[in-house]
């Protein structure tokens, strides 16, 4: 019982409290270009919910096996045992994510072709979405363990997401608006996020 | 004429082009650091270096890289330069390394980096590309200096940690602006920034 409160308050922190777009500004380029309209911001979220699942969880098995001080030690070879590969993280983090990201790409082609289709473009795309290796070195940082990692990704990718598509729903309806010349466009959405984030804030300090 | 053109490649990104207030890039990793100004300005002189050094470097192989996995190394150029920025911080400005926490990798996904390196490094000459990764970084430093003076000043009368009006707390004058120190003002200044750049320079509002 304990383990399910424990898991279902790290998902409730991840996807609100520690929103990765509004309290982290993760993802950010992608988050502001691609929330002209609902449609496509969704398409984008299911894509950053899916890697960011499988991301995380499996750069957690890197850092586990591979690169920690000692993480080498079940190979056997005496010589590994003491290794301090941690310096490689980041470079290990994003060729992982890159290949993910290809691999599912082809995975969807191949076995999901509708799905495949609707995400289109925003599959590559996600590579350099600081929101996903963000969320690795997150899971690094706080010393996640497996289970919890696959947990704080699928959180943190519900929570992007969710962030995305409500941007998205203000921004459809404010083509509505008579905004100044000056703000059109990125100033009044920068503003717009500022206010969103602002709301998220009254989830802070919420002890689940 | 050579020299005119490299002060123009130079210079055009830091007002006429700003990396953060036109072309939509780099917002990503910059924001969360520029609560105060010490993590700022390191931000800054990491993310140009990173910007100018990959842009040289690419440029330099950009003949013998197959175009089909100019992302791969283009990523692995970058995050290279970034391990090495992050492990010369970690060495000799720990505790700022400390606060920073997981910003630092993120410059591998900051946009600019990849946007120059993808869209000038691989079309233009070592020198060239080097002055406009410089300069792209310089214009996101403006930015970002001009958000964090405003931002520790304001919210807390301090800059570089010097006190300029002490606050009430401890028994001065000034009422320290709390909002400030959260996230969701770097949003607002942002905005208000693209405003101001937008009334002086016409050419720059967007009409959809």
């Amino acid at each position: 019982m304990d383990q399910v409160e424990h898991f279902l308050s790290l998902l409730m922190k991840a996807v609100f409290v520690e929103n990765l777009a509004l309290a982290f500004f993760l993802g950010m380029c992608t988050f502001l270009a691609v929330s002209k309209n609902v449609k496509t911001a969704l398409g984008l979220g299911v894509a950053v919910i899916l890697i960011q699942a499988i991301t995380v969880p499996a750069n957690n098995l890197i850092y586990t096996y591979l690169l920690k001080k000692n993480a080498l030690t079940w190979t056997g070879i005496p010589s590994l045992a003491g290794n301090d590969l941690e310096f490689l993280g980041l470079i290990s983090y994003i060729g992982v994510i890159a290949a993910m990201v290809q691999i599912l790409e082809m995975a969807l082609d191949r076995f999901f072709p509708p799905l495949y289709n609707a995400l289109g473009i925003f599959l590559p795309l996600i590579t350099v979405n600081c929101a996903i290796l963000g969320g690795s070195l997150f899971m690094v940082e706080r010393d996640y363990n497996f289970a919890d990692s696959c947990v704080f990704g699928f959180g943190s990718g519900l929570g992007w997401a969710l962030a995305i598509a409500a941007l998205a729903g203000v921004r459809e309806k404010m083509k509505y608006s008579d905004v100044p010349d000056g703000l059109k466009g990125l100033g009044i959405t920068f503003i717009t996020v500022g206010l969103m984030s602002l709301a998220f804030m009254s989830f802070s300090g919420i002890q689940l | 004429m050579a020299q005119t053109k490299s002060a123009k490649v130079l210079l055009t990104p830091i007002f006429a082009n700003n990396p953060i207030a036109l072309q939509v890039l780099g917002i990503c990793s910059a924001l969360a650091v520029t609560s105060k100004m010490e993590t700022t300005v390191v931000m800054c002189i990491a993310v140009t270096l990173v910007t100018g050094f990959s842009s040289l470097i690419v440029s330099a192989m950009r003949e013998y890289i197959p175009n089909s996995i100019r992302i791969i190394v283009q990523m692995t150029v970058i995050a290279s330069l970034v391990i090495m920025v992050d492990q010369i911080l970690k060495a000799f400005l720990p505790e700022i390394a400390k606060t920073m926490s997981v910003f630092v990798g993120l410059i591998i996904t900051n946009c600019i980096v990849m946007g120059r390196a993808e869209g000038f490094a691989m079309k233009n000459g070592p020198m060239m590309s080097f002055l406009d990764g410089i300069g792209n970084g310089l214009g996101y430093s403006v930015l970002l200096l001009i958000v964090g003076l405003a931002r520790e000043s304001l919210g807390t009368g301090k800059l570089f940690g010097v006190t300029l009006a002490s606050s009430v707390n401890e028994g001065g004058w000034y009422v320290p602006n709390g909002l400030m120190l959260l996230p969701p003002s770097a949003f607002f200044l942002i905005g208000i920034f693209i405003w101001v750049l937008r009334t002086f320079d016409k050419s720059q509002v967007e009409n959809d």
